[in-house]
């Protein structure tokens, strides 16, 4: 029992961040009267849970890339806003460093707040309309270094906006002056300025032009390589994944299914949604293979099904997979598959 | 580019520039408030001076009509006062209950929306609770009770003294809640975007959000029902002092003088209504139709590049 | 032969305080029933407003300036609005990003459906229901009777578009103009609706014009690409050419920068730059101040698209025959 408790701990002091457990759920049952429903020739109250990220754990090593994929629904904002302590857990464990953090006070987590930041998916809305670029720039630093100078300040402002291509011309401008691609280099410029050590960037390409993707991307990767930054990447989309993740975490409906390096995951898919879910990504210039048609539609993490989530649209499901939820195994090849099929060697 | 080159540039002046009704509208209305704050100055008489008013005065018809003098403009009232100067400085009173008013129910209205729609939860069905039970309460009620205990409390010579501060906060608590649920609304809205993620994520505390990331983001549709609030506070004053609730005739404002002035509109005596009423009447028009203008103009829905 | 669809020259401008700005600068292709063509570019190269144009729902301050659109042999421009209306949606129809632009929240897909038959063509309720089911069952919908009285926020976003796609088909339109139809779906839900697509222009005999910036998508279902660029056409040809062999500077850049594309961990390609805004376009080819290839013409001469190797690949370029395209 205790050579467990010492792995763990060993565990979580090796990576820079542990996620054991991490379950959230949101209460949408509403006030008392709209709970009450008419059942079975009964008044029952009804809640109604969407539960979002159903036991999921990983670790994230300090230095690498992690992207987390899935679709609509599966809950990789949330887990992602849950690690960064936007949303309280309602069970497991974040640990950064060795340190638990989802239960301290928001004063004990300051902190931590200057190591991890966070980039958000719409540049239209993640900056503060009524600011300008000056002010949400020198907002983090301020608040977090309030010995700097003024003079200091600026200095930081300035160099970071040139490491990130924005020109200090802008600095008296508002955000609705920019387009997308530009207010995305503001909201990184944002993230930078206190000099993070753990970047979690949500969807920070989707909603840019191609061109403009290529830009931003290599932005984050040159971030990366001038800090040693650690990030963790959610996106929905895989061919930016394969270009710039270490490790791939594919999620559906709060599950996690799989986690395995990149090349391994894209040659070798174990779980079935990982595997339709990759055949049906376009691919530019090859003749489309066969896609792996998924039957039925995505049921919702409000009523989520028994068992393995996927069972529904799953060609291997059996009886096993209808009541028996997967456990998270480490295979040999050091990936981690939540499928029975998997454990039993089947697949 | 400095605010000043920003603004003229904008689509806003723009399209004050291009609207006659918004152009006519606000001129009127600035004049007129330019008018009543300037009325010392202006007025040929000064209706507050008891020893400038005679009697004998009294119920002296508009110049241009027989038996009408040339020192009074439009006649006098029932006490013998020039009624354009009266008039003139009971513009001054009603605008300045109106902007009183509104002023303390804007303040008010803001703090408890920002509060409730920020916090959530229980805190908010608390303030919207104490906010629709305030609305519907009608504010003559709360005047009626209000007037009556204040001048039983202090007598009718000190409620004459405060008359004004006490209309301003009769009408603003009558109409804070309008305020409280459109900031809470705003506030609703923008606490999901993403730059208040980014305000939590690096750390600062919800004070700090609240009142310099969402509040300044609040303001459009504030100002926009600000303007017919105005109007509406300039008219519930008129009212209330209509019924003898607000401003007394020594002080009086546009509603009193309506007031005063109804009595002897069948005897013959009409200009003493009449002339208060049309300046009302003008005054509230003009700023529900700017107030119109702004509302087109500030909505981003109709906002045409 | 005629072409299904001609547009010659189309010039689309837009009136705005400070003058009027050109969306669209002269452009011309065909289009053949049957035949599958793409238009892609990023936001503000003008392929939603090509699509608007062409079924002449340009919302104001836009309208089509010079140019014109010969639809089935008939100039659509030149058509009064109440013919127009007999065309739209019924001849030619079109398909929106976001299903919500098509449905009505607040009635059901039958009656809605109903009303778009009844609209067009004189035709009983029962037979027009009847004339729904099926198209709901071209498109697979499960259950169609049942969907008939359901709500489309009872539906996923996926099975939404599906039911766009039968309300385009209900008066057996000879065109279909697809604006992003996928853009806002799950990779899985989107290869569904681009296979169906595809599958449906063979089998009804229509011709499709597909408008996306999604490279990937575009190479995988077209027979012919056109690219744009600030409002012009930069090159257009037969996809395998497009992908494998393009002829001007920002195809190629555009191609390159694809994450997927080049090896992984390596910096992405990237034109440096953006798109110019229509009221910043420069003279000269548009694209000269990005483009490394750039010299004393580009800066005074807009380039024309000219033929280039590949039968039907044409490029915009002075130097597409001359010189190799470099990024």
């Amino acid at each position: 029992m205790n050579k467990k408790r010492d792995t763990r701990r060993a565990d979580r002091e090796k990576n820079l961040l542990v996620i054991e457990d991490l379950v959230k759920h949101f209460d949408i049952s509403g006030g008392f009267l709209d709970q009450l429903k008419w059942e079975n020739g009964r008044l029952a109250r009804k809640r109604t849970l969407v539960k979002a990220v159903n036991n999921v754990s990983f670790s994230i090593l300090p230095g690498e890339t992690l992207s987390v994929v899935g679709e609509s629904g599966c809950g990789k904002s949330t887990l992602a806003r849950t690690i960064l302590g936007l949303y309280p857990p309602n069970s497991g464990g974040i640990f950064y460093r060795g340190d638990r953090l989802e239960s301290l006070s928001s004063e004990k987590m300051l902190p931590y707040r200057a190591r991890m930041q966070m980039i958000f998916q719409d540049p239209y809305a993640s900056l503060n309309p009524r600011m300008t670029v000056e002010r949400i720039l020198e907002e983090p630093l301020r608040f977090h270094k309030r010995s700097l100078k003024n003079s200091e300040v600026k200095e930081k402002v300035a160099e970071v906006m040139s490491q990130v291509g924005v020109d200090q011309k802008w600095s008296d401008r508002y955000p609705h002056e920019f387009s997308g691609g530009q207010r995305q280099r503001i909201s990184i410029a944002r993230a930078l300025m206190v000099d993070p050590e753990f970047i979690v960037a949500d969807e920070p390409v989707s909603a840019l032009d191609v061109s403009i993707q290529a830009q931003i991307l290599n932005l984050l990767m040159d971030a990366q390589d001038r800090r040693g930054l650690t990030y963790l990447f959610i996106t929905h989309d895989l061919s930016v994944v394969r270009h710039i993740s270490t490790r791939v975490a594919v999620m559906y409906l709060g599950t996690m299914c799989e986690l395995a390096p990149t090349g391994d995951l894209f040659e070798n898919p174990r779980h079935p949604y990982t595997r339709a879910l990759l055949s049906a990504i376009p691919r530019l210039g090859e003749k489309k293979p066969k896609h792996i048609r998924l039957k039925g539609e995505v049921p919702t993490p409000i009523d989520l099904p028994p068992g393995c989530v996927f069972h529904g649209r799953c060609m291997y499901a059996d009886e096993r997979c209808r009541t028996e939820v997967p456990r998270f195994n480490l295979c040999d090849s050091g990936s981690r598959v939540a499928c029975h099929r998997v454990e039993e060697g089947k697949l | 580019m400095n605010t000043l080159e920003r603004f003229r540039r904008s689509y806003f002046f723009y399209s004050f520039k291009r609207d006659k009704t918004a152009l006519v509208s606000f001129s009127i209305f600035a004049f007129l408030v330019l008018v009543s704050l300037l009325a010392p100055v202006i007025a040929p008489h000064d209706p507050y001076d008891t020893s400038t008013i005679d009697i004998l005065d009294a119920e002296i018809p508009p110049s241009w009509m027989d038996g009408g003098e040339d020192r009074f403009w439009l006649g006098t009232d029932i006490q013998g006062r020039d009624l354009y100067s009266t008039m003139l400085y009971g513009l001054r009173t009603s605008v300045a209950i109106g902007l009183g008013a509104v002023i303390f129910q804007a303040l008010l209205g803001i703090a408890v929306g920002l509060t409730a729609g920020y916090m959530g939860g229980k805190t908010d069905s608390f303030l919207m609770r104490i906010a629709d039970i305030q609305f519907s309460i009608p504010y003559l009620i709360v005047a009626i009770i209000a007037s009556a205990v204040f001048q039983l409390a202090f007598g009718v010579a000190r409620f004459a003294e405060m008359a004004m501060p006490l209309l301003i906060v009769i009408i603003g608590i009558s109409e804070w809640p309008k305020y409280a649920r459109t900031v809470r609304a705003s506030v609703l809205g923008e606490r999901k975007k993403e730059y208040v993620e980014a305000a939590r994520v690096i750390g600062l505390n919800r004070w700090r959000i609240m009142i310099r990331h969402i509040l300044p983001n609040t303001l459009t549709p504030v100002l926009v029902i600000s303007t017919i609030q105005v109007a509406q506070a300039v008219m519930s004053e008129a009212a209330l002092s209509f019924l003898g609730l607000g401003m007394p005739i020594t002080k009086p404002s546009l509603g009193s003088l309506i007031k005063a002035g109804f009595e002897y509109v069948f005897s013959g005596s009409w200009w003493i209504t009449f002339f208060p009423g049309l300046l009302l009447v003008v005054f509230t028009l003009v700023v529900i139709l700017f107030g119109d203008w702004l509302r087109d103009v500030l909505n981003p829905k109709l906002y045409k590049g | 032969m005629a072409h299904l669809l001609e547009v010659e020259d189309l010039e689309v401008k837009f009136a705005l305080r400070f003058g009027a700005l050109t969306a669209i600068d002269g452009m011309s292709f065909t289009l053949d029933k049957r035949e599958k063509l793409g238009i892609v570019g990023e936001s503000g190269a003008g392929k939603s407003v090509t699509g608007f144009a062409i079924i002449n729902l340009l919302s104001k301050p836009g309208y089509i300036s010079g140019g014109r659109i010969i639809f089935e042999g008939r100039e659509l421009n030149k058509l009064p609005d109440e013919e127009m209306r007999q065309l739209r949606g019924n001849r030619i129809s079109m398909i929106f990003q976001d299903p919500m632009m098509t449905l009505n929240p607040v009635f059901t897909i039958g009656t809605q459906m109903v009303e778009t038959l009844q609209a067009h063509r004189r035709i009983g309720k029962r037979e027009a229901w009847d004339l729904a089911v099926e198209k709901l069952r071209k498109v697979y919908i499960p259950s169609p009777e049942t969907r008939m009285h359901q709500y489309p926020f009872e539906m996923s976003g996926g099975m939404r578009q599906r039911i766009v796609i039968a309300i385009a088909l209900l008066t057996d339109p000879s065109l279909i103009i697809a604006d992003e139809p996928t853009t806002a779906l799950d990779v899985t839900i989107q290869a569904g609706i681009m296979d169906l697509l595809q599958e449906l222009c063979e089998s009804e005999d229509m011709g499709l014009i597909l408008i996306t910036h999604d490279l990937a998508v575009v190479s995988q279902v077209t027979e012919r690409i056109i690219v744009m660029y600030a409002g012009k056409i930069v090159e257009t040809g037969p996809t395998e050419a497009i992908i494998h062999n393009q002829k001007h500077p920002y195809t190629k850049g555009l191609i390159a920068s694809l994450p997927g594309v080049g090896e992984a961990g390596n910096r992405l390609n990237q034109i440096p730059g953006m798109m110019p805004t229509l009221t910043a376009i420069p003279e000269g080819c548009a694209f000269h101040p990005r483009c490394k290839m750039s010299e004393a013409v580009c800066q005074r001469e807009q380039p024309k698209p000219m033929p280039v190797m590949d039968p039907g690949h044409f490029s915009a370029c002075h130097f597409a025959n001359s010189k190799e395209i470099v990024i």
